[in-house]
């Protein structure tokens, strides 16, 4: 159980995923606009990303892992973009009012980097199906945390006079250095 | 043979993907901190982009339309597998330096973005020029920022120090080579800056500044020897975040002179720009905007 709250902590806040590894960057730059709409897309990126954590580590522990582990990568890239649509799928069907808050964000998240990345470093890091899940869901919280502060700061920038030429993303990248900066001040809670 | 050539020049300045197309940019920020891991990973994507533009290429009328996505996907992730496990074979420390970056290239931007714009339309002898230049263009972007961020953060060029190279090769001499670099790159940087502001832009003035601005870089740091304090922010995660503004702040300006010199720059493509047009998979991405709009209304 200790073991779990400290993946928990340490990817949703400590090692965020993109404040200091740098996954899932475009989502985070393109979709940051708004608060509602950042929050939206960090419930899919929750959604999926718990699903994906779950789904890969199951199938490395039970097909892949004494003989085909070589074949991670490409099974891993596959079963997330089939897993995507298959959810968006779904939600049509099943479930149309979550379908209609989180649909259009899932076309998105198959190429996050962050799915694959969380996929391949559960891996790495021999982590069992349940720690994989927290893991993938912890990360998921920290990037929902990161793209919400982002959206709100955004809001704000607006309003101000920035020198021509760092209008648009530059300005979002030095507010993501500054953010990285106040993160960084987590490095020590592990 | 010409038009091979072209197809290099293409990549490697005319449409650089790192300060003009401003692809891939995650592996940008993220492997960045030295020079080494920057020429590393520049050179693992070029040969990944190299192969599967090739194999693409070979392909492209068996593929049908319907599926070339995920086809692509598939040929991408088995050559970055087996680029993956040389890395791991034979060059250990690279691949612990890099760890997961490397198997991230199969959802590299510039990659998809090549097969699907270039190597799906093309012959199989230039699309593999296409990849040799898109790949080395990218390395250059990667060994450029990570060398600026090396030297910066940590006072170290190739993990070689500063203070040892000066030593190495005497005071005196060493002052004096220093100087001269330094005159290289300002001259470089002054050149570039005059002739953009004149006459509109080609590419290869960018690529004049940025190594101009490498060798200032080099020259004041190895002047200063001891008295450098290394700033190592600039090394870690914040840092790559202020490096990409900066070059985004300048890839503007440049972009805005040559706009109005009525020579425009190709325009970026990454997620940069706000969206994902070349990514390979634009028909997800285009709902991106759609997203946001209904957000707006």
């Amino acid at each position: 159980m200790k073991e779990l709250i400290l993946i928990a902590i340490g990817s949703a806040i400590v090692n965020n995923v993109v404040l200091s590894q740098f996954l899932g960057l475009c989502p985070f730059l393109g979709v940051s606009k708004k608060v509602n709409t950042a929050a939206g897309m960090g419930g899919a990126v929750i959604f999926v990303l718990t699903l994906a954590s779950f789904v890969t580590s199951v199938i490395y522990k039970f097909i892949l892992y004494p003989k085909f582990d070589y074949l991670q990568t490409i099974v891993f890239i596959l079963v997330i973009a089939a897993l995507v649509q298959f959810v968006e799928m779904f939600l049509k069907k099943a479930m149309p009012p979550l379908y209609n808050s989180l649909g259009v964000y899932l076309p998105l998240i198959t190429t996050n980097c962050a799915v694959l990345g969380i996929a391949l470093k559960n891996v790495q890091n021999d982590y069992g199906i349940l720690a994989s899940v927290v893991n993938g869901l912890a990360t998921a919280v920290g990037f929902t945390i990161a793209i919400v502060i982002m959206a709100g700061i955004r809001e704000k920038i607006e309003f101000n006079n920035i020198p021509k030429p760092f209008r648009g993303s530059a300005i979002v990248l030095v507010t993501a250095g500054l953010m990285a900066i106040a993160f960084f001040g987590f490095s020590g809670v592990i | 043979m010409n038009n091979n050539l072209e197809r290099v020049y293409n990549g490697l300045i005319k449409e650089n993907p790192t300060f003009i197309l401003m692809l891939g940019m995650c592996p940008t920020l993220a492997v960045t901190t030295s020079a080494i891991n920057g020429v590393g990973m520049g050179l693992s994507t070029t040969v990944v982009l190299i192969l599967s533009n090739m194999l693409i290429s070979m392909l492209r009328k068996i593929i049908p339309d319907k599926v070339r996505v995920p086809a692509f996907i598939v040929i991408v992730a088995s050559f970055v597998t087996i680029v993956q496990f040389l890395v791991q074979g034979f060059i250990p420390s690279l691949y612990a330096s890099l760890g997961i970056y490397i198997p991230l290239i199969v959802v590299n931007c510039i990659i998809l973005g090549r097969a699907e714009s270039y190597a799906s339309k093309n012959p199989i002898v230039p699309s593999i020029f296409d990849g040799v230049g898109m790949g080395l263009g990218f390395t250059f972007g990667l060994t450029c920022i990570g060398i600026i961020r090396e030297i910066i953060g940590a006072g170290t060029i190739f993990n070689v120090k500063m203070t040892e190279l000066r030593e190495m090769m005497g005071t005196g001499a060493g002052i004096g080579i220093g100087v001269v670099i330094l005159a290289v790159g300002v001259i470089l940087i002054a050149w570039g800056a005059m002739s953009l502001r004149k006459n509109g832009t080609a590419p290869v003035k960018i690529v004049a500044i940025a190594v101009g601005i490498v060798l200032v870089l080099l020259a004041v740091v190895a002047l200063l020897g001891q008295l450098y304090t290394p700033v190592t922010l600039i090394g870690l995660a914040p840092g790559a975040f202020f490096v990409l503004a900066v070059l985004v702040a300048i890839m503007n300006m440049v972009r805005e002179s040559a706009e109005k010199k009525g020579r425009p720059l190709p325009a970026a493509q990454g997620c940069l720009a706000g969206d994902c047009a070349s990514c390979g998979q634009s028909a997800a991405c285009g709902k991106a905007p759609a997203a946001q709009k209904k957000d707006e209304a």
